[in-house]
């Protein structure tokens, strides 16, 4: 999208660049600052939207990443490993509800992404587990990783550190709405 | 459109670029999945019997029990800081739900237990708890200690090894919400919406 607008101011004049500019500034005064805050990375057919992550405490060694992960293939592909130079290991996990009880299992071979589909690490099922950490992840940090698919290959990402009570890029306008429903 | 007839092409195009952003953007952060059954609360036990007097650890490694609460009435909630999402959110929410009942907030304790000792030290809780920005007493203990603390309070807890040679906890989820006087009193589950979880706070402090 912006790229876009930059290819087309570059064929304008000087009146229409200010004008692109006008609406780029409108743009960003319309949204939350959550919205900001996205960030999305590219491999291949392979688009990562918003890696985060909730800040951990001292002494709290583990700590979870959520991320979107989306296929512009015809094929499917296979997020096989995460690592990360902030912790000592990088799982896959699952986590479900059941009956009122929460089971989290680590996931062992990867997790597909279908053919023009998405894998959704959130908050209620898959995420990255971050295992020994060396710091804590501190509120606004930045947690460098690398993401390594089947067929997309490496992609460096980094997981932007939320406040404890984040739920997701998604959710986050609801957070002081007190009276919303989950 | 009306109200953009008076406007130079450009600036309808502009404003065509702006809008289609915009849906773009909210398309992209609308929530996806539909919302989890009910939770039956089936994993606490009848109401009669819940609760009653514990000994557990605070973060300073002293014995913390049900007369350290002070007669306040309470919520308490089990857990491990390992858990990747529903205790962050559940103690999010209590501490939101705190903040709306303005200075009855102040009027009941929120309790932590960590069923997590292997991973979890009590200085480690205690830091834990400080995230969530409201005061929540952070406890651990011994697994000695603890059995009987979640049999009392209907807490199901069970260690799962794991592939790579560690463990998780698969815990129950339920906020139980305890009188001044130590009686169950209600529970609040994961997924209840927050006017029903407001208004059981509510009568807990009143």
């Amino acid at each position: 999208m912006f790229q876009t607008l930059r290819r087309s101011s570059e064929r304008l004049h000087l009146g229409r660049r200010l004008l692109s500019r006008a609406a780029i500034l409108s743009l960003v005064a319309a949204f939350p600052p959550a919205a900001l805050l996205a960030h999305g990375y590219k491999a291949g057919a392979i688009s990562i939207a918003h890696p985060w992550s909730r800040q951990t405490a001292p002494g709290q060694t583990v700590g979870g990443g959520f991320l979107v992960a989306a296929n512009a293939d015809d094929k499917e592909d296979r997020l096989v490993s995460v690592t990360s130079p902030a912790a000592a290991e990088v799982q896959l996990h699952s986590m479900a509800m059941d009956g009122g009880v929460m089971r989290m299992r680590h996931v062992t071979g990867g997790l597909p992404v279908q053919a023009h589909g998405k894998l959704e690490l959130k908050p209620g099922g898959f995420h990255v587990m971050f295992i020994g950490l060396k710091a804590p992840l501190k509120l606004g940090a930045k947690i460098p990783a690398t993401l390594t698919f089947t067929r997309a290959g490496k992609v460096k990402v980094e997981f932007a550190v939320e406040p404890i009570s984040s739920t997701g890029p998604a959710a986050a306008p609801a957070v002081d709405h007190s009276h919303a429903g989950h | 459109m009306p109200g953009t007839e008076g406007l130079a092409p450009r600036w309808k195009w502009a404003l065509g670029l702006a809008l289609a952003f915009a849906i773009g953007l909210a398309i992209a952060l609308t929530p996806r999945g539909s919302p989890t059954a009910p939770d039956t609360g089936a994993n606490t036990a009848a109401a009669g019997g819940i609760g009653g007097p514990f000994t557990l650890t605070a973060p300073d490694g002293k014995p913390f029990t049900l007369k350290d609460v002070a007669g306040k009435p309470f919520a308490v909630y089990f857990g491990f800081t390992r858990c990747p999402d529903v205790c962050p959110t559940t103690l999010s929410r209590l501490a939101r739900l705190r903040g709306n009942l303005s200075a009855d907030g102040s009027k009941f304790a929120i309790l932590f237990v960590s069923v997590d000792p292997g991973h979890d030290q009590p200085a480690a809780v205690g830091e834990y708890v400080k995230l969530f920005g409201t005061p929540i007493i952070g406890l651990t203990g011994s697994e000695e200690q603890l059995a009987p603390v979640k049999k009392a309070y209907g807490v199901y807890a069970a260690k799962v090894p794991q592939p790579d040679g560690d463990y998780t906890v698969d815990h129950s989820t339920a906020v139980l919400l305890m009188d001044g006087a130590g009686r169950f009193a209600d529970l609040i589950s994961h997924d209840e919406p927050d006017p029903s979880a407001l208004a059981k706070l509510k009568a807990l402090v009143g």
